[in-house]
Parts: structure tokens; sequence; C-alpha cells
């Protein structure tokens, strides 16, 4: 919101400067964004009279002119222009040697055409004002200041053109509409400088008889809850005042007419929109509120045509909509130039409905943004009385008795409740005197009736956000100053066990771990898009395919909540191999999200899952399953591996990691066809070692058990035995260890150290040489019973997988 | 026999100079005390001895026997010293070759971030809480007194998947939830993913937010600067501050946004403050009754504050990041600069 300096100075008698003032607001929740200086960048430039013309020799087109520009700047400077309009007697703005314009623009005394120009004579554009700031600004040539007393011969020229100003631009926060106007921040700053507020005057007079055949009524008061209407006939249309025009500049508005200027005024400076209908156009001459039929069409005064239905409100005659509350008026009934008599709108539209239309219809205008924020009932019937004062004012109308006030569904009443200022002091923590509350509320124009410490507090018609004790007591501080408030550390709060539970620990010590295996953590957005998993060849019919739309998503390429983390993970990858980082290991630990159906018809399963990428040269297959086995080891719950299909992994190096008798999980190689695809150069090696695993966290987290109790150490000795197999090529080392320890009790560990392919075994033949731990937890394991065990173990591996012992 | 021994003593001297490894200390051994070696052999002279000087000379031979070993002792240990330097130094490594590395790995800022403020607030004794990332409307928004036609909900700024169900746009959802499940006193965090339809240099679509909720008897806003103020020594040094400044949030009242003074310029001003000797670090407030009551929580009896930390804004600050969207991309030469 926009507040110029000067205008706020019409409402209250600021005695500090700008700055002063800027830091007061900001202390009582009026953040200044921005102030702006009119004069930023206008430097000596000051009024001087052209005492003597002539035209230059050897050109067509520039004078030489005298110039006076008072004793302190020289009566007789030689200065030339090329402006048109320059006539002896003339008084301009002249930027002396020396002096900046806006735009970083510096005038230097210099020579042109063989003379010493000493400064420029400039333009209105040039000092960056328009016509409605100050008349002549916009015409072609210098701006002429005869006539205006201001302009003193000498004086700097931002005095005269009233350029001597600032504006203020304030955020205000949502549950402040009523200081979204020139008004309601008077208001404020009057009751934080202790000063009175003089109101604008909206006194008029009432002339004519009135017309009984002009109807208001309202349809919708549950969409409208309050609607003014005020028949002005004997239109006078005509330029504005020149101080009106000014606050519309100040504020970025053109002016356009003494009518449309007003309602625009109105809005501006009470924070009440306002429509003007040409009542020649209001057919019957009824104004009827309610909500659009299916298909009813409007075109709006920027020639837009729009199709409605029954969510958006429209303003009728007898026959059609003429507005679209709220946001703009229709072609059909604008005020122009010979207009006659019109009818004065002002409203109050709930600004759910004004935002819903104004987004669905995607049109917006400085009226229907002001409802969305929030339009008081209080603000709508000053605006009218304000808007008839300045018709009488502004001498462009006679006011009839024909009005009307449709308020059905609006409240009258200030709203009143009880309070007692310890309740005050007891949300603050601190000991604000009664007092200085009483003081500080009633400054804000709140009623306070005290009984004996008993308070009933009226609020101010403007104030609907004032529900209670909390909002006094943010009103109390914020004029106060929390600078009041002592920091405590919970002085009353009880004592209380604090920290992450189990759970949230597990995930720590997995995080920690993993990061001790070389893994960076990495985070991915949740959502991404459809292409993302045809990237990753998952099939249409695939369970991940059931993702959750996101119904207004940023782009199609975040549109779908993820079912794998996968897709997430390989862009990460793929990504650090373009910058140049040829290897490295990632992991996330996030939600994917399963609908438990579509359409969503309840929250959905957020399963929280791990994801690894693993890359570059020196990593294979066995890496990544040492890093599964170490997952295993920090979570106590044992792996175990099979082969496994996954349609984005090579089909010979994919395994299901399964543990407590269930598939947790998949890691693997990207498959090659997946690589091949992959947006990487050609040539680019290392980027064909890329591997993948995706863990379901919570499963495993289940499996944890934290109750563990230690296992005595074996104090009997042990055994180990060294066996060199001979096997098919196809017999798989998992194999030959399981039927080890199938073979005999005594068998504790079985380890693979060697295998070995050659000519002297045979082809389609390897040798695996593994290394078998014997122990008994009651007694030595003797030579004989190893040797009985080793035979045993011989035996079974003959008849189930015909592995022999190698003969040397 | 007198002077031979002399002259074996003369020569075991000479020769225990030369000894100086583990050949010429046993070429040594061999040559004076080894079965066929000189004392042995003198030993056996003996019989040839007369018998009457025999007791003289038993004893000479074996002071001179006595001697060797001691000798041989002091040898034997000043080889193994030659040996063991040699050892070394034809072990000693260049020290200024690279390092071999096996690269550990780090976490994730945020999650180093998000962890600082957990340990601050864990020694408070505050809880974690984490909610669901998809929410309903009614624990997102209604519950926590965002008013139907608040433009909080408004499409542009929240992820709708149905029109109940939605992204949840704060993790002040999680209030709600708490507040459900637990009464009085009650303190939580509630760290984790929040989702806002929008995107550039400071805002992702996806990012992290820390709630933090306080409900009991007699809590206050001096609790909540108090509170801030150690969360903010805690992650910036301790010699920063905190201000509070009105502003507005619909689930506190009064609300407001804090500053904690610039740890760059320690308040005098420079381009991390924008000149203003403050940073806005977050927003916060004592909890609107409203939302008490939407929990069945007494508002007449007990009183909360809150406390709502964007992570990602916490983070770029302490580590001079300047474009979120870094955070997201994962790039290992990005993530292995922070240390936990």
């Amino acid at each position: 919101m926009k507040l110029p300096f000067s205008w706020l100075k019409e409402f209250v008698d600021v005695d500090i400067t700008p700055e002063e003032l800027e830091t007061k607001l900001f202390s009582c929740g009026f953040e200044v964004e921005e102030l702006i200086r009119l004069s930023e960048g206008i430097s000596r430039v000051v009024v001087g009279e052209i005492t003597h013309m002539e035209k230059q020799e050897g050109t067509d087109h520039l004078y030489l002119c005298r110039v006076n520009c008072g004793p302190e700047y020289g009566e007789d400077l030689a200065i030339t222009t090329g402006a048109p309009n320059i006539f002896e007697g003339a008084i301009v703005p002249v930027a002396l040697d020396g002096a900046t314009l806006p735009g970083g623009i510096v005038i230097k005394a210099r020579k042109m055409h063989g003379i010493m120009s000493n400064g420029m004579m400039c333009s209105g554009t040039e000092l960056g004002i328009t016509d409605d700031m100050y008349p002549g600004a916009e015409v072609n040539g210098l701006l002429i200041l005869n006539g205006d007393p201001n302009a003193v011969l000498g004086r700097d020229i931002c005095e005269v053109v009233g350029l001597d100003d600032v504006v203020f631009d304030i955020s205000i926060t949502a549950n402040r509409p009523d200081c979204q106007s020139i008004l309601g921040l008077a208001r404020e700053v009057a009751a934080l400088l202790d000063k009175p507020l003089h109101m604008p005057a909206t006194d008029y007079e009432i002339t004519g008889e009135p017309d009984p055949e002009i109807s208001v009524r309202v349809e919708a008061p549950d969409l409208c809850p309050r609607y003014l209407a005020h028949y002005v006939r004997n239109l006078r249309i005509a330029e504005s005042p020149r101080w009106m025009k000014r606050h519309l500049a100040l504020m970025g508005l053109r002016s356009i007419n003494n009518i449309v200027d007003i309602t625009n005024h109105t809005l501006l400076e009470i924070g009440q929109p306002m429509h003007a209908f040409d009542l020649d156009h209001v057919e019957g001459k009824s104004i009827c509120v309610r909500r659009a039929a299916e298909g009813e069409k409007i075109t709006t005064l920027d020639e837009k045509e729009f199709t409605l239905n029954p969510n958006n409100l429209v303003i009728c005659d007898a026959k059609k909509p003429v507005a679209l509350a709220g946001i703009m008026g229709g072609l059909n009934s604008e005020i122009e130039a010979d207009t006659k008599e019109l009818l004065f709108e002002c409203a109050t539209f709930a600004r759910d409905c004004v935002r819903k239309t104004s987004r669905a219809l995607g049109q917006v205008s400085d009226s229907s943004s002001r409802y969305e924020k929030g339009v008081d009932q209080f603000g709508t019937e000053l605006g009218l009385r304000r808007a008839l004062h300045l018709i009488q004012e502004l001498d462009c109308g006679d006011i009839t008795p024909t009005a009307f006030d449709c308020s059905a569904a609006a409240t009258h009443e200030c709203m009143t409740f009880k309070a007692r200022p310890e309740q005050i002091n007891r949300v603050l923590g601190i000991e604000v005197p009664a007092e200085t509350m009483i003081d500080i509320l009633k400054r804000l124009q709140f009623g306070i009736e005290d009984h004996d410490g008993e308070w009933t507090v009226t609020v101010p018609r403007f104030r609907e956000d004032i529900e209670g004790v909390p909002d006094l007591a943010e009103e109390v501080i914020r004029e106060y100053g929390y600078d009041h408030i002592v920091p405590t550390f919970l002085a009353r709060a009880a004592v209380t066990n604090g920290g992450m539970n189990d759970y949230q620990k597990r995930q720590m010590a997995l995080k920690n771990t993993l990061s001790g295996q070389g893994f960076h953590e990495a985070m991915t957005l949740s959502f991404y898009s459809p292409a993302d998993l045809d990237r990753l060849h998952i099939p249409a019919d695939a369970p991940e395919r059931n993702a959750i739309r996101i119904l207004n998503p940023l782009s199609e390429n975040l549109s779908i909540m993820r079912t794998t983390l996968a897709p997430s993970m390989l862009t990460s990858v793929v990504e650090n191999l373009k910058s140049g980082n040829s290897e490295g290991r990632l992991f996330e630990l996030a939600n994917v999200y399963i609908p438990y159906s579509l359409p969503l018809d309840r929250m959905p399963d957020e399963r929280l899952t791990l994801c690894l990428g693993v890359f570059g040269p020196e990593e294979d297959f066995f890496t990544v399953k040492g890093v599964m086995e170490a997952i295993s080891y920090v979570t106590g719950v044992p792996f175990t591996y099979e082969r496994a299909q996954v349609s984005y992994l090579h089909p010979g190096m994919t395994a299901a990691v399964i543990a407590g008798g269930r598939k947790i999980g998949v890691f693997g190689k990207l498959a090659n066809d997946v690589t091949e695809e992959l947006s990487l150069a050609k040539d680019d090696r290392t980027g064909r070692n890329i591997y993948l695993a995706e863990l379901d966290y919570g499963a495993l987290d289940a499996m944890i058990d934290e109750n563990y109790h230690y296992v005595p150490l074996n104090e009997y000795a042990e055994q180990k035995r060294d066996l060199a197999l001979i096997c098919d090529e196809k017999v798989t080392v998992g194999e030959i260890e399981e039927c080890i320890r199938q073979a005999n009790p005594l068998v504790a560990a079985v380890r693979l150290f060697d295998v070995y392919r050659g000519k002297n075994i045979g082809e389609g033949r390897k040798s695996m040489a593994f290394t078998v731990t014997l122990s008994d937890r009651e007694k030595d394991v003797t030579d004989n019973a190893a040797q009985k065990a080793v035979h045993k173990i011989l035996s079974n591996l003959k008849f189930k997988l015909g592995a022999e012992l190698r003969q040397e | 026999m007198q002077t031979d021994i002399e002259a074996l003593r003369v020569q075991m001297r000479e020769d225990l100079k030369k000894v100086n490894s583990a050949d010429t200390l046993r070429a040594f051994w061999q040559e004076y005390l080894g079965k066929s070696g000189k004392i042995p052999a003198m030993m056996k002279d003996l019989r040839n001895v007369a018998p009457e000087e025999r007791p003289t000379m038993g004893k000479v031979i074996n002071e001179l026997k006595n001697h060797i070993q001691e000798a041989y002792k002091e040898a034997e240990s000043r080889v193994k010293q030659i040996e063991l330097s040699s050892q070394n130094e034809a072990e000693t490594v260049d020290i200024t070759m690279p390092a071999k590395i096996r690269q550990t790995g780090s976490l994730h800022p945020i999650t180093i971030v998000r962890n600082q403020i957990i340990d601050v607030f864990a020694g408070m004794g505050f809880e974690i809480y984490e909610g669901p990332e998809i929410e309903d409307d009614t624990h997102c928004f209604t519950r926590l007194n965002v008013p139907k036609d608040h433009p909080a909900r408004d499409m542009q700024d929240t992820f709708y998947l149905t029109d109940e169900l939605l992204l949840r746009t704060q993790t002040s959802a999680g209030q709600i939830r708490v507040m459900d499940a637990e009464k009085p006193p009650i303190k939580v965090l509630v760290p984790g993913r929040v989702f806002r339809s929008d995107s550039d240099a400071t805002h992702s679509p996806m990012f992290h937010q820390m709630e933090g909720l306080v409900v009991d008897k007699g809590i206050t806003l001096c609790d909540l600067q108090g509170m801030l103020d150690e969360l903010c020594r805690n992650l910036f040094g301790s010699e920063v501050r905190t201000r509070l400044r009105p502003s507005y949030f619909p689930f506190t009242e009064p609300s407001v946004e804090v500053d904690v003074s610039c740890f760059e310029c320690g308040g005098k001003g420079c381009g991390l403050c924008k000149h203003t000797g403050w940073i806005e670090i977050l927003g916060g407030g004592v909890v609107n009754r409203k939302v008490l009551e939407n929990c069945g929580i007494d508002p007449d009896v007990y009183s909360g504050i809150a406390f709502g930390i964007g992570i990602e804004r916490i983070a770029m600050l302490k580590y001079g990041i300047n474009n979120i969207g870094l955070f997201f991309q994962n790039n290992i030469r990005f993530l292995e600069q922070f240390r936990a």
C-alpha cells in the first residue's frame, strides 16, 4: 500500500521526519518496503527566467538565451536550447552546471556550436513528471512555470512542482484490510503519534425530487451483505481539480474525468471500491445483485467477454448483467463524456466470492484485489458519503434524495466483549500498567468502560480482525513496544523428557553408517513426471504407475507424487556425471506415496524408503552388495539375496534383498538399454557403471530388535577346513554354502576364498575354495568329529550339487 | 698359555669392533664361544697344563669367557639397534606424498541444521513428531484458524490432490495432530517437508520447516523470546540478539516476526542484513485460543506458544548459500562441503 507523506499530512499533523516515521511504523507492525523520494536523482535544478533570446548563428533551431536564476545561481547565464515553446519572459526549470536529472543524467556546462552553454532548460518529462503532477508537464518543449506564485527565481524546482515529497510503500498484513487506504494508515499514524485524526469531509446537500422509477434489490445477501446506491443527476463531466489529479498521480493512477476520478479517489482514500453506472444504459432503471445464470455473458470495460456461471456474482439491470460484482463494470453502462445521470454503487461483497470469480476468469482490477483483502461495512457507508461530498465539492452533479441501503445481512452494532487488564498481561508475560493499556486502546479508537478492573471493550467498526483478549494484547504490545518483553526460559512450564524417539534415532544411525560408507545424503523433490517412470522402462501396468496426480502442478515435470525414489536418484546421478563428477555414492531416505485407491479417497500410505545411487569406475555389483551387508549389520537384520528382475536393472546383475522371509528391496546395475538412453556423452564410459538400490525402510525398521542380548563367546576349540571343490559353472556360491551349512550341525561359518577356471578343470566347470569353520558350544571339536563332518559335507555336495573335492 | 690368553683378549677386542650386523655377530660367536670356538678349545687345552696350574688357569679362562660373553651381549644389542634403524630407514616414506583416502560421505546440510535445532530443543524437553506430508484441509487449514476465504489457501499457493487432500504447506499441521494425541504439558518439534506452488532463487516448490509448540499453564510471549534467544545463540553464536515485531498468522495471536541481529556485521549493517543490522529468520506467536479450543484444550487453563522455522533459510544464512535449488540438485561437490 502506497502512502504519500503529503496526503498523510492532510489527516494527521505529523511532526517527525519520514525516516523517523518509517522506524515507528516498522515497530508497530507496518514494514515500509520502500521509501520513495520523488526528488530522487534531481539536484541543482532551479527556477529561471529567459530574459533574452536570439537565434544561434549557423543553426536552424537553436536559440541562445540569457537566463536569470536569481542572485545565488547567476542572473545572466548563457544557455542554449532547441525547445519550440520558448519566449522572452518564460519562467522555466534550469539544470545548472553539475545538475543531475532522473535516470542518472548529469548536466555539464559545454560548448554547443562554439558557444558556451552553462546548463540546460528542462521539460516536465525530463524531470519525470506528468500533467497530473503539474499542469503542462507533458507539453512539447520546456515546462512553463509562468503564473505559479511558487516559481521564485533560484528556487529548487522540486519544491515548485511538488517533487519534495516522499511515498511510503508499506506492506500490510492480511489481518489489517482496514489499512489498505490512506485514511486507515492515517488512523494508525495518529494513534502512534498520539495526534488527532482529521477525518475527510463527508457532508453534502440533497437537491431536487426523488426518482421513484429507480429500484435496487439484492437477491444474494450471502455474497453481498451490504449494497448502498445513490442517484446523482445533471452530471457535469469535466477535468478534475489539480489536488485530486496530484493525489491520483502520487498513487500511480492517471486522471480520467471528475466522476471516474472520484470513484478511484474514494478507493484510495477510504479503501472502498465504488462503481458508477450510466443510468441511461441501465434498462428499467433497475439494479439487481444476483448469481449469474449458467452461460450468461458480460463484456467488461476493457472489452473482454466472459461466460459466467452461478458461482459468479453479477449486477444486472432489468435484462442483462451490467457489472461483474466487485471486479469490473460492464462496457454497456460505462460513464462517458455525455453521461447525464449516474447511480453510485458502494457495496461489501464476500471476499471469497470475488477472489474465486477473479481467479476463475483471470480478471483482476484494483477493486477486486481490494475486495479480496476485505472491505469492512463501516468503510462502505463512509465511502459513499465521501464520494457524494466530492460530487458537491467538485460541482459535477446534483445529489438526489434517491438512495438505497440493502443491508439484510449487514451488522450495524459494534462488537463488544469483556476483558481484564491482567488477562492481557498473562498473554504477554509482563506487567503493562492498566492506564497505559487504556491509553493505547483509546488512541486506537477502542471504547473502554472500566468497572473496577472489569472492562467492557467496544471494537471500532473498521477492526473486523479483533475478536478477544489476545488481539488486545497484540494491540497493546505493538504500541507499547516489543522491547519491553523480558525473555524468560519457559519459567513456569513443566519439566518434560525430550529428544528423538527410537525410530528417529535408528534413521540417524543408518544415515551415519551410510555416510561412513562414503555416501552423501541427497534430497530430491517429492514429485516428478510420468516421463521419469518411462525413462526407467517401468511398464504401463506396473504398480509404480498408480501415482497420485497433483491437481494444480507447477508443470507436467512435477505432476505426480512419486511411488519410487529410483527415478529421482537416477536424475541426481546423471547430473553429477554431467557436471564432471566421475564417481560417487548418494543416498536418500524419503517417503514414496502409495494410494490405497485411485482416485484418492483417503490419505495414502507414506512409505519411508531408502534409495542408493552408486557410480564410478571402482564400483561393481559386489561393492554395492557390501553396502547392503553394512546395512544388515547396523540394523542387525540378516539379509539374503535372490536373483530378481527389475525393469530398469541389468537382468544378470540384480538381486532382491530378503529379510524376515519377505522381499524388502532390490539392488543392481542399471540396465544397459536404460543407460544407453541417458542423456550422457556416448564415450562417457564412467557413465556406464551406475548402480541403484531401493529398500522399504519401514519394513526393515520393523524387523530391528532393540532388545537383543549378547551371545556368550565360545570357549571351546574350533576346527577350520579348507575345501577346494569342482562343480558345474551353473552352481552358485550360495547353493554350495547352503548345502555345506545344512550338512552338519557343527558348521558355524562358510567363507569363499578363491574361484578358479582353467583348461585343467574342463570347459563349463569351475573350482571354488571354501573355508569351513566347525564349532560346538559344548565341547572341543575333535579331529575325528571334524573328519566326520567333512565327509558328510562332501557326500551331500556330490549328491545334491554334483560338486567334488578337487584332486591336486 | 698366559700370553696366549692375553693375545686372545686383544684379538677379541679387535674383532668385536668389526661386529655390525647379524652375520658378523654370528661369526663372532662361532669364533669365540661356538662349539669349535677358541674358548672351548682353550678349555680342552687345559688338560695339557700342569695340574698345579690348572685351577689358576681355569679361573683365568673362565674370566675371559665371561668377559667375552658380556662383550657379545653388548654387541648383540648394538646390532639390534643398527638393524632396526636400517629397517626404519628402508621403510621411510615421503610424508608429503598425496594421502590415500577412502572418502567418507556426508549428511545433507538440511539434516545437519535440522539436527542442530533438534539438539537445542531436545535439551529443553521437546519431543520430535513427524506428521504426514499429504494432509487434509482440516489439519492444514481449518483447525489452524485459517478461514475458508484466507489467501493462504488459494490455489496458487497450495498443491491440491483432491478437494480435501493436499500437500501440507506448513508443518503447523502437525500442531493439531500432536494436540489431538497428547494433553498438556506439550513440548514438541515438528520437522519435515512442506510444499508450495512457488519456484525461484529463494523459493522451491518443496522445502523444509520446523514447527515448535509449547502448551502448558502460564506460557507467555516472554517464553517465546527466551526460547528463540537460546536457539539463535546456538545457531549463530553467543553474541546475537533477537528482536520481535508484530506480524500476522491466523494460528497465533499475538503474532510476531523474529529477527536476529546480523551475525556477519554484528548489527552495524552489511550486505547480508541489507544494511538494517537485522535478519528475519522465523515467525511465531502465542497460540490462538481458537486453535487450542479446536483441539479440546481449555484456553482459560492452558496457553501456548508456537513458531515455524524455514530450515533452508537458516542453512542458506549459516553457510552463505544464495540459491535454494542447490539443496536439491545433489551435486557431490556441493554436498561434501558440509560437516555435522
